[in-house]
């Protein structure tokens, strides 16, 4: 105490700012921090976190981090989903985000059931098709549930091929289509017959070329892939230029000495090299492979997935079973000529899988080409980025944002601190049209409902309390 | 006029920024009414009295915020806006570039990891919480903030002292460490004496005097009012003093209070006994201890103490309470009736109207005050006055909703007309607080109404003397010479302590009906 008297004074003042204006006045250092109510002023829920600040959750909580960090995704191969995906039957369909039935599901989503359904020959009408979906006949799951993840609706369907990344250090496997492409596209719940011959194409002359370019280059490396991306103005999320044509510039010469008739390999790289967000097809299951690692470790309040349905946004934590979910946000942002705010869904799909990862709109701050997605000045998108550090556990240093001194990625979304805090991760994501098959109208940001963080802290406490 | 009520979701701002913003827009011509505040349900409530509640309002929860405001059609519209300008130049100057705000602790202590003290004045039901995680990181706290429970108080005082820290308050007002001064201060000289204290302005008035007779504060640390209750024992007081004595640049040591409980009394003299320094003891209202040994001195006014407190420098010095200029003044002022015959008290210092009730108690009666803990001296209404009368309008009946009077003085403004009106009313007694925290003019927020009792007394024949005392420094950032002038021109007397002021104010009443001449 007396030491104290013989310092020099450094203030924090918490709350009323003319406190620190007078503090300043005098010469001496004080920093405000602008209070507002932890837990939205809720205090029963605010004793619920209490109960949770604790060093054995921090503990675990690092611990599950570590794991993440740790994992290293690779591109092993390609193939039909119904021989890779872990329980995937003839009648099973999987889709994005949490659970959710036919009858409830968005426009674009059941677009897209019906074009999955045709497409495996289980329908041949559109009529036939939304009769079988809802006769119960047809299950529905989350690709989350199936170690698989799909951007948009996020429609997988037996005999798509999916790309299969293997984490190395940890054995586990992650799952996603090939990505189509933009404007008429089953992820936005087009089925017309361009859509399914392209699908078709997909399967019987891509997958196969892939397959023996795969065979030639060996597994590639995503981890690296990403981290080189991000210091290319990628976010890996809503921009995937630069990992797309490192993805190219890796897998030339393997197309080149495949053994491919000549068409086929002209067709596939032109495949590839037109598609911009082909990589987004494979960072979202790099991300997923890499989360898969830090979940279920008990007692940790880590986020491991965030995904949405168009109807639901939904969380898991790495220490709890189960979603948690609440009515999804519509996307801000910007909207393509001629469309309407009225005329998107709401927020769809798992690509928020890359924020959950500590990518996407967590590394915004490095990809300043597309910040007229979040009101146009760089200075914002450094914002979204440095407030996500304030909610996460840890910084990841193999993926760093070159705009922040390479400052590693905010990595591991700390349930406990999104209540505290009253920060809601920020995800870029696209927007897509209400109505099955009309496609993108726009692109913008999105935060999950923080009731969703609220459901699980609460679930949390409430095993704690019982322990 | 025309009214319109919005709910902002998730937005906070600290409850003085709105307040003293939202009085500020109401001073504008063609604005009746605007509330600019979280929507808690005492400001819905408040919100439902002035019928501007909306559906959306009634929904809304502590962390939206509400702009209601009802003005001429012309009006509203740019009260609107100087809200949204008001509320959104803070976010607009972070883009700057200025990071010199924060939204969580843990950003606070990375930008100052020597950090070493939290000022924390947050609503009272968060406080502790705050206060908690600054003592875990090693931080003193001063808790500005009240409403924090006698639970808390305890936990984080015997955490704190268990780690060789301080937790200055709850409700603590005033503080000045290491040369700063915190929430309410004066601008003071450094020197040698040492205070702990149970009460803001208390504290503040003590400091002033010490100024004033030309010597300086080593350290001024506040404990909060309960402090010296039997629930927490003192522990704050007890652990100032401690440091006090072994801090080498305190010299005297000055303790102010209420009378504590008995055992914690005990306590506290206990070591204020064995004290190797001298030790002046202010007990406002209080008793002098049997047996008190020659280095303690025992006072119960705050003026007593500060130049009891000096002696130790200048054993001979003495002073008089009542300067010569406060007798002619009060010399002159004269009575034309016979029903002026009490005293008004109009108070923004609370601790300051506890001295007032000190010095007149026994003096002059019927003696009420809302400050007043005997029975027999309790107000029965504390918004009409009978009798000599007290009030501290920092008092919670006056501050619902509102910032306290230090902070926004025009909060005095009707009650000094209410006072002016009725014919008994002999003297208006008020305080000025300058310094760090307290409003910026707040002799310029009172003039004009001063100026109107007076005429009001006129009207009807009476002459309306008003006492006053600025609780200030030369040096203080509202400047204390022009706020003097300004009170002196309109005849008004400006005491050099507030226990000058109210040995005036009963010199005055006690006077027989003169017939000016």
């Amino acid at each position: 105490m007396a030491n104290w008297f013989n310092s020099t004074l450094h203030a924090i003042n918490i709350g009323a700012s003319t406190f620190s204006k007078d503090i300043e006045r005098q010469g001496t250092d004080v920093v405000q921090y602008d209070w507002s109510p932890p837990a939205g002023g809720d205090i029963a829920l605010l004793e619920a976190l209490d109960r949770l600040n604790t060093a054995e959750t921090d503990e675990r909580n690092a611990e599950a981090v570590a794991k993440i960090k740790a994992a290293h995704p690779m591109l092993i191969g390609i193939n039909h989903a119904r021989y890779e995906i872990p329980g995937m039957h003839a009648q099973l369909i999987l889709h994005a985000g949490p659970p959710v039935e036919w009858a409830d599901m968005c426009g674009p989503m059941q677009g897209a059931v019906i074009g999955a359904l045709l497409y495996e020959g289980l329908a041949t009408t559109e009529a036939e098709a939304r009769e079988l979906a809802a006769s119960g006949d047809i299950e529905f799951a989350p690709c989350h549930e199936h170690d698989a993840v799909g951007p948009m609706a996020g429609v997988i369907s037996p005999s798509m091929p999916v790309h299969i990344i293997e984490n190395v250090t940890d054995g586990n496997r992650a799952y996603c289509t090939v990505n189509e492409g933009l404007g008429k596209v089953l992820r936005f719940g087009a089925f017309s017959s361009e859509v399914l011959d392209r699908l078709r194409w997909i399967e019987n002359v891509y997958m196969p070329a892939l397959q023996k370019a795969l065979e030639v280059s060996g597994p590639v490396d995503l981890r690296t892939l990403i981290a080189q991306a991000l210091h290319m103005g990628d976010e890996c999320h809503n921009r995937n230029k630069a990992a797309t044509s490192l993805f190219l510039r890796d897998m030339m010469p393997a197309f080149l000495e495949a053994d491919l008739d000549e068409d086929v390999r002209k067709q596939a790289l032109a495949f590839i090299q037109k598609n911009e967000h082909y990589f987004l097809n494979l960072s979202m299951p790099a991300a997923k492979a890499s989360l898969d690692a830090g979940h279920g470790v008990n007692g940790s309040t880590i986020v491991t997935t965030m995904a949405r349905n168009g109807v639901d946004f939904g969380i898991r934590v790495s220490g709890l079973d189960g979603w948690f979910t609440a009515p999804a946000n519509f996307v801000e942002g910007l909207l393509f000529p001629g469309f309407e705010p009225t005329d998107a869904a709401p927020d769809l799909g798992d690509s928020a899988i890359t924020e959950t990862l500590g990518i996407g709109g967590f590394a915004m701050g490095g990809a300043p080409a597309i910040v007229q997605f979040v009101g146009g000045a760089v200075e914002d998108a450094l914002d979204y980025s440095r407030s996500m550090y304030t909610i996460t556990e840890d910084e990841n240093n193999t993926y760093s944002i070159p705009t922040l001194d390479f400052r590693g990625t905010p990595l591991g979304i700390d349930i406990r601190k999104v209540i505290e805090t009253g920060i809601l991760p920020v995800i870029n994501t696209g927007m897509a049209h209400r109505e099955a098959g009309v496609g993108q109208v726009g692109a913008g940001i999105v935060h999950p409902p923080l009731d969703c963080f609220t459901k699980a802290l609460k679930a949390y406490s409430e095993e704690v309390s019982h322990v | 006029m025309i009214h319109q009520t919005i709910v902002k979701k998730k937005t906070y701002h600290d409850s003085v920024t709105l307040m003293s913003l939202a009085g500020k827009l109401k001073k504008q011509d063609g604005v009746e009414e605007v509330i600019v505040s979280m929507a808690t349900p005492m400001n819905k409530e408040l919100l439902e009295n002035v019928g501007l509640m909306t559906d959306e309002a009634r929904e809304a929860t502590d962390a939206d915020l509400l702009i209601a405001c009802r003005a001429e059609e012309t009006v509203l519209p740019r009260i609107l806006e100087e809200v949204e300008a008001a509320l959104g130049a803070k976010k607009a100057g972070a883009k700057r570039g200025e990071k010199t705000s924060v939204k969580t602790f843990d950003a606070a202590l990375e930008i100052s990891p020597e950090a070493n003290l939290a000022v924390i004045s947050v609503p009272g039901e968060f406080a502790a919480r705050e206060a908690r995680r600054a003592l875990e990181n090693g931080l003193h706290v001063m808790l500005f903030s009240d409403n924090v429970s006698v639970e808390d108080e305890r936990n984080l005082k015997t955490y704190a002292a268990e780690n060789g820290l301080f937790v200055m308050g709850p409700d603590c007002g005033t503080a000045m460490i290491n040369g700063t001064g915190l929430c309410f201060a004066n601008d003071v000289k450094r020197g040698g004496i040492g205070m702990v204290a149970a009460s803001g302005t208390g504290l503040q008035e003590v400091m002033v005097q010490v100024d004033r007779l030309g010597y300086g504060v080593s350290q001024a640390i506040g404990t909060g009012g309960r402090d010296l209750s039997s629930d927490i024992g003192g522990i704050m007081m007890r652990q100032g003093i401690d440091a006090l004595l072994a801090d080498e640049t305190t010299d005297v040591l000055v303790l102010i209070s209420k009378p504590p409980a008995k055992e914690v009394e005990q306590m506290i003299l206990e070591r204020v006994m064995r004290a190797d320094k001298p030790i002046v003891l202010c007990l406002l209202d209080g008793k002098a201890p049997d047996d008190l040994p020659p280095h303690v001195t025992f006072t119960t006014t705050l003026f007593e103490a500060a130049l009891a407190a000096v002696r130790t420098y200048e054993p001979n010095l003495s002073v008089e309470l009542v300067s010569d200029e406060a007798k002619t003044w009060s010399n002159v002022v004269h009575r034309t009736q016979g029903t002026e015959r009490f005293i008004r008290g109009l108070f923004c210092g609370g601790t300051l109207t506890a001295e007032a009730l000190s010095i007149l108690r026994g003096r002059v009666s019927p003696l009420t005050s809302n400050v007043a803990k005997r029975k027999d001296e309790k107000m029965t209404d504390v918004f009409t006055s009978t009798g000599h009368t007290l009030v501290d309008l920092g008092d919670d009946a006056f501050t619902v909703g509102k910032p306290h009077p230090m902070i926004e003085p025009a909060l005095r403004n009707e009650r000094i007309l209410k006072e002016a009106a009725d014919p008994t009313c002999g003297v208006l007694l008020l305080d000025f607080e300058l310094g760090y925290g307290s409003h910026d003019d707040p002799v310029g927020e009172t003039i004009e109404t001063l100026k109107q009792a007076q005429a009001i007394a006129k009207q009807e024949g009476r002459i309306l003397p008003i006492v006053t005392y600025i609780c200030g420094t030369e040096t203080d950032k509202q400047g204390y010479a022009d706020q003097k002038r300004r009170l002196e021109q309109i005849g008004a007397y400006v005491a050099h302590s507030n226990a000058e002021a109210v040995e005036i104010a009963c010199t005055i009443v006690k006077k027989g009906v003169e017939i000016h001449g």
